[in-house]
Formats: C-alpha cells, structure tokens, sequence
C-alpha cells in the first residue's frame, strides 16, 4: 500500500465483525447537524465532535468516515485527517467489542497498571508486540476484547483506573483483572 | 535666571512618532522603522541576518520552528508616579529580558532593543538546530538539496556541530509520490509548514496537512486530493530542506554547478520574473524570482517546465531550403540571400508578414522595417487566448501583446485580411515570425494553396515550418535578449542563458540580415542595443530607455489598468496585516 493510503488506511482487525462498516445513518447525520450549530463561526470547529461521533457509533473512523466529515464540513479531508491521527484516542481500526483503556499515568502505574495491563492481555490472548504509533490499540483473536493505555482518567486517588467502552472501574488490582473480563461476555 | 532651557530639544520618540516611525536599537545601533514592523524584517533593514525557517513575508506566520529567537528588551515600566528617565542620548535604558522571544511574529515598539547575537541567542540557536536535526538525516552529499539548503547553512553556522541525542531516530516515509511533479521526502522534512501554508493561503487547495504529533508529525496529504495543483511546485522552493523536490529536476544537476540568468517567462501576458538554471548549453530548470509588481514569488508549474519544449528532438538548429520538395540544410547567407531573391520577384502588395505578439519589442520593430523596406502594408500578428486561472495566467497567452500594438499597431485585425488576400490570389508571399499559421492562426492547406512562396522562421519544426520554401531557425527565450511589455503595461527584460541551439539565430539579427539582403544598404545595428537605441528615438513611450534603465525588475512603461489577480489578493492580505507582503 503507498504511503498516502496509509493516512486513511484501517487495517483489518478481529473486531470487525462487531462494526460494520461506516453508513452515514439518520441517526448520526441529525446528530452532527446538532453539533454544527454550536459552531457558527466557522463548521471546521465542529471536526473534534464529529470525529467523536463517528467513533462512538462505528467503533473506529474510516476512510469514508473522514471523507464524510470533510463533505459535511466542506473542508479538506486532509484537515479531517490532521485531527483524527493528531489525537491518540482517535482509532483507525475496529477495536474489540469492549475496548479497555487503562490508565498509565503516574498514580496508577505506581498502584500496578502496568500489571493490570499484562493480566487483561494474558487472560484475553492479545499481543501488544503488535502496537504502533499510528495503530495504538490491539485487538484479541475472537474480537471481543482490545487494550490501549491511556493518560491520567482524573482519578488517582483510587488507582489504578480503567475504562470500558464508558464505563469507568476504580481500584482494579492485577489480581483482579479476570473478573473485570467476566463483566463483559459478548 | 533659571535652569530650563527655553528651547526643548525633540526627543527621538517623538521626532519618530511624528513620521509614524518608531526607534528601535539592533545590535547596538539605532535605527527608524514603520510602527508595525515585524521584528525579523527590522533586523534585516540593519542588514542583520535572522536565520529562519518558517517565516515567509508572503505567508501567515505561526512561529513553529523557534529558529529565528533573538532577544529583546524594553525600558523598564516606570515605578508609579515616575517619570521615564531619557538618557543623553534621548533614548530610555533598555531592560533586557532574560528569555528569547521569536522575531517573525512579534513586532516592534519605541525604545525596543534587539539583539540578535550574544551568548544568550547563541545558545538558542545551538539548541533549536539539535532538535531540529534529531530526526533529520546526516546525509547531505546525497540529497539533492544541498548546496541551496538552510538547513545546512544554518547549521554550518549555528549549530553546535555534534548531537547529544542518542535514542531511536523516528524514521519517516521515503520517496512519497506526492503528486505529479513533486515527490516528498519526509524524513528531511523540518515541520516549517510553509508549503501547507502556500497551498492553503496562495494556491488555494489545501491538500497539504501535518498528520501524527509531536515528533512523530508528519507533513502528507488525503490520498485522493495529491499535490497536483498547477502551483503545486512553488512549494519545492519555499521547502528550506531538500524534502520536497521536483521529478523533473531532482538529481539532475548539482546546483552549485549551475548559472543562473534572471529572465521572465514568456508563456503569457503577466511574464513572471523567472531565474534560468543552466549549465553548459542547456537549461535545467527555470524558477520564479521575486517581483512584487508582477508575480509575487511564485509561478505556474506549466510555464516552468515549459522549457522542455524548446530543447526537445523537434529544435531546428540549420536554416533549410526546400528543393523538389524536401528541405536541405543550407548555410546563413545562402538561406537569407535566397528569401531576398525571392522576395524580389513579388509586388511589395503581394508580401504580407505574419509577426507575433511573441516576438520581443526589438524583433517587431525590425519586423516594421522590413514590411517598410518591402513596401507593404500587410503585417498581422496571432491573437492568443485561454482561460485565465484567475490568479498568474493571463488570458493573453501571448507575452508581448502590448509590445505589438506599441511598434505594429493594431494589427491583429490584418490577419484576415492576408487570409482574403490569400485566397483571392493578391497576396502569393508570406513572411512568417514565430508564428504557426495551421495550428494557432487557424490557417488551412487550401488557404495556404495560393502561396507561391512561404519563409519563416520558428524555433521548433512545427506544421507551418513543415510548409515553408525556406527556414529561418531562431533563439528561444533562453538564448536571446530582448524585451516585452505584460499585461499591466511592465517593460521586461529577458537576458540571455546559453548560446542558441545549433546554428540557429537571435531573432533581431535574422530580421536585420533580412533587411539587408533586400535594400542591400549598410545599418548602423551591429548590437541589440542599437536596435534599442533606435526604438527609444522612434517609439514615444520608449523615449530615453536602455536595457540597463529596464533593470531586473522592469519598469512600467504604460498604464493598462490590468491587474494580476493573484497580485490584488495578496495585496489585500498585507493591507489587513495578515502577511508582511
Ligand atoms: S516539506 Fe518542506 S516546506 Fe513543507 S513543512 Fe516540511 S520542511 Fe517545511
Ligand atoms: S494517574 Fe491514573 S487516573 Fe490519574
Ligand atoms: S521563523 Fe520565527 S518561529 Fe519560525
């Protein structure tokens, strides 16, 4: 693949099956129309929400994704491009059914995040040698699951912390891991 | 008696203040720049170099690349209920800042001091290019940059000459084909943003956009919206490292081994102030040059690479005579004695020139006096349109449209006339310059049928060189001096980059031969500058011009009442302090 497809590129993970691919449905157009009206100034404000939409709706932002932000917000798609691989939080791949971010900064590393991490992975089958800068998320082989680490969840007094889709978990030991999977069974 | 002067001496504050000026003290001395300056161009008015990379005066300027801190001072604020204190001098003492500031994006204000040596710059500079080459690769006898690259004349001059860094290098996409004529290199990439910005703001096709972050950044664009714009390749010179840089150049030629000619772009009516890069007798490139009264900095991509056509397989470099057919090379008195002779067995009514707009005011003005040796009246030049591009190109396609109605009047109405004259049989000879008269002229075979005799002269062998009884090769842009007039009413000057091709020909001194084979009387034109000398006399509007008055940035000459459009934007946009201009 040419480097220029890269920028767009979303190489294909297990957790496809729970994400169809991205539709510019009724639902998501009436709910970027709202948005666009909290920016009258000028629509390429209102790129960071979109992104956030597509993302919450579709799992990750895809190629047709940014070419329909950048159609509805008449920009340039490279300009859809520039936020969404700016951002860390923003995915270019279907993570797992239930995406797990946990924190890593200094509190929680210090409480054993970086074990919870290792624990979430040895229970769920997920490699994190596969990580890269511009793909941060892995994805376990039946699709369920995925892990990202994140930056301080603005919790440290009940390290360490971790999300679920939006759920938040506080004091999660290591050794406590497996029940944070058993909570989410596809 | 008492201690105050009646008098008050104006203190240089105020004397500046009245010229809308303010004071400003650079390295130690003092001088007066507009309010508003912006603290890089002050210094460059002290003739004090500020290295930068991201500052461009046609350009917004985001302040990224930290390469340009200087520092600053200012008097310190009085304490309350103080008076400033004015030294001998009139000036305030100057409280240094004991932090840098960037000098592209601030400006000046009275009693400010800059200082843009010293330890505490120095040291900066040291630290902005370590950061700047962590991720850059040392391989310079390998890029094609080099030799034209800020990067390593910064460097060489601010760096510390050593890297302490000593992790993992981010590597970065190689040989990104970018778009049609440019291909990006982005490990050299220093993140200026210059090129996103011109395309942005100049060019108006923001494809260009940083992707990642922080060290990771990455200058790319959408897959489907490429760098293909027709100004796309202006961003290859704003890239002060060698990470954008054009297919048809790259690795062509060292730079340093190239001459350069400053000319003008001879493609349509504007004549972007360009610079020819040739080595030997051949041109490698030809690049815009500032003239902020015709072209800004910039210049379409396809008049740059128009070049390519006048050194391509199709050049004539002989002159050629048609016998039974088929043209045979001759030499230079045989070809212009034979037009002479064969001019002479037709009426002087019966000849009829077709000159060009794009031939220079000194190759119209012979072609005048040829049509007057000859006796004729009949001398049309080829109007020339397109779609202007509503910023550079010209509707005019032709460069020296106003040249041609200064020294041939109005003559492109002729050109039906000769057509009529042709097919009723009262014209049987043309003299054809520069001009192709099937593809350009709108001339057909049949038109054509009634010509018993047909010179011309080109400098590719084109339909109409094809069609001629004898051949006159000339010089292309690069190979002749000259001049034109554009679109606005500027006289320009094109000067000579190589020797013309072969054994082809300056234009002037084809026409001159011309005319002196046929009235067989000496003429005092041994030079072109006695051609110009003898327009300057003849021509009103050329009264007391030389090629030296013309300069490199031409002079206007007429008024059109024209405007370049890309021009009026930019000019907007320094009105309204978005760019310095
Ligand atoms: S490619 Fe060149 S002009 Fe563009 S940001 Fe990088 S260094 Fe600057
Ligand atoms: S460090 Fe983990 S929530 Fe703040
Ligand atoms: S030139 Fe001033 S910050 Fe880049």
């Amino acid at each position: 693949m040419n480097t220029l497809e890269n920028n767009v590129a979303s190489p294909t993970t297990p957790g496809e099956q729970h994400f169809p691919p991205f539709v510019a449905s009724d639902d998501i157009v009436a709910l970027a129309d709202e948005r666009i009206t909290h920016y009258p100034e000028s629509k390429l404000s209102a790129v960071l929400p979109l992104i956030h939409i597509v993302q919450h709706k579709h799992g990750f932002v895809s190629k047709e994704a940014i070419t329909w932000i950048a159609e509805k917000l008449e920009i340039e798609p490279m300009k859809v491009v520039s936020v969404v691989t700016f951002y860390p939080g923003f995915r270019q791949s279907a993570p797992g059914k239930f995406h797990y971010r946990v924190c890593r900064t200094l509190s929680c590393a210090m409480a054993g995040s970086y074990e919870l991490m290792d624990q979430i992975c040895e229970i769920t089958n997920i490699d994190r040698s596969q990580l890269s800068h511009h793909h941060p998320i892995v994805v376990s082989p039946c699709g369920n699951y995925s892990v990202e680490f994140a930056e301080c969840l603005a919790s440290c007094g009940t390290a360490p912390v971790c999300l679920v889709n939006d759920d938040f978990h506080e004091n999660i030991k290591p050794e406590n891991a497996q029940d944070l999977i058993n909570k989410y069974q596809p | 008696m008492s201690d105050t002067p009646t008098t008050t001496k104006l203190l240089p504050k105020d004397e500046a203040a009245e010229k809308g000026l303010v004071n400003v003290q650079i390295d130690g001395n003092w001088i007066q720049v507009p309010r508003g300056t912006r603290m890089i161009e002050a210094c460059k008015i002290a003739e004090k170099e500020v290295p930068h990379y991201c500052y461009h005066p046609k350009l917004t300027s985001p302040g990224n690349c930290r390469m340009c801190l200087v520092q600053m001072g200012m008097p310190p604020r009085p304490a309350p209920g103080a008076d400033p204190v004015f030294g001998d001098d009139g000036y305030q003492e100057i409280g240094w800042m004991p932090r840098p500031v960037i000098a592209c994006a601030n400006t000046v204000a009275e009693n400010m001091g800059i200082k843009t040596s010293g330890d505490l710059v120095e040291k900066t500079r040291e630290g902005v290019m370590e950061f700047l080459l962590i991720n850059h690769p040392l391989d310079c006898p390998i890029c094609d940059q080099a030799g034209e690259c800020s990067l390593q004349e910064f460097s060489v001059e601010h760096g510390r000459g050593q890297s302490r860094f000593v992790e993992d290098k981010i590597k970065k996409p190689k040989n990104v084909d970018i778009g049609p004529r440019i291909n990006l290199d982005d490990e050299r990439c220093i993140m200026c943003s210059r090129c996103i910005r011109f395309m942005d703001e100049v060019a108006d096709d923001a494809v260009l956009g940083f992707s990642e972050r922080g060290t990771h950044t990455t200058v790319t664009c959408h897959p489907d919206r490429r760098l293909d714009s027709n100004y796309g390749m202006n961003t290859i010179d704003l890239c002060p490292v060698g990470a954008l840089t054009s297919k048809d150049f790259r690795f062509q030629m060292r730079v340093w081994f190239l001459k350069e000619t400053k000319s003008i772009d001879v493609n349509c009516g504007t004549g972007c102030n360009t610079t020819v890069w040739t080595r030997g007798n051949q041109v490698y490139r030809v690049t815009p040059r500032r003239n902020d009264d015709v072209n800004s900095e910039w210049m379409p991509d396809s008049h740059r690479l128009a070049f390519h056509e006048v050194q391509g397989e199709n050049r004539l470099t002989d002159p050629m005579i048609k016998v039974d057919g088929k043209h045979e090379i001759t030499d230079w008195n045989t070809a212009i004695n034979s037009a002479a002779d064969a001019l002479k067995e037709f009426e002087s009514s019966e000849v009829a020139i077709i000159a060009s707009a794009r031939q220079t005011n000194e190759e119209l003005f012979l072609t005048q006096g040829l049509a007057d040796t000859i006796g004729t009246e009949n001398v049309a030049t080829v109007e020339r349109t397109g779609e202007p591009d509503g910023k550079l190109i010209s509707a005019d396609r032709n460069p020296n449209t106003n040249g041609a109605k200064l020294l041939l009047g109005d003559s492109t109405a002729k050109l039906a006339t000769i057509k009529d004259g042709l097919n009723d049989g009262s014209i049987k000879a043309l003299i054809v310059l520069n001009e192709d008269l099937f593809e350009e002229a709108n001339f057909s075979h049949d038109d054509l049928a009634g010509a018993e005799l047909i010179i011309s002269s080109h400098i590719i062998a084109n339909k109409t060189a094809h069609a001629s009884d004898i051949v006159l090769p000339g010089a292309s842009f690069a190979e002749k001096r000259g001049s034109m007039v554009n679109v606005t009413g500027r006289l320009q000057r094109l000067n000579q980059a190589i020797q013309p091709s072969g054994n082809s020909k300056e234009d002037w001194e084809i026409i001159r031969d011309l005319i002196l084979a046929i009235n067989g009387e000496s003429n005092d034109m041994y030079m072109i500058e006695d051609v110009v000398k003898m327009i300057a006399e003849n021509v009103t509007e050329f009264n007391g011009l030389t090629f030296s008055k013309i300069g490199d940035q031409g002079t206007q000459l007429i008024e059109t009442g024209v405007e370049i459009p890309l021009l009026t934007k930019e000019r907007e946009r320094a009105a309204a302090g978005i760019i310095v201009g």
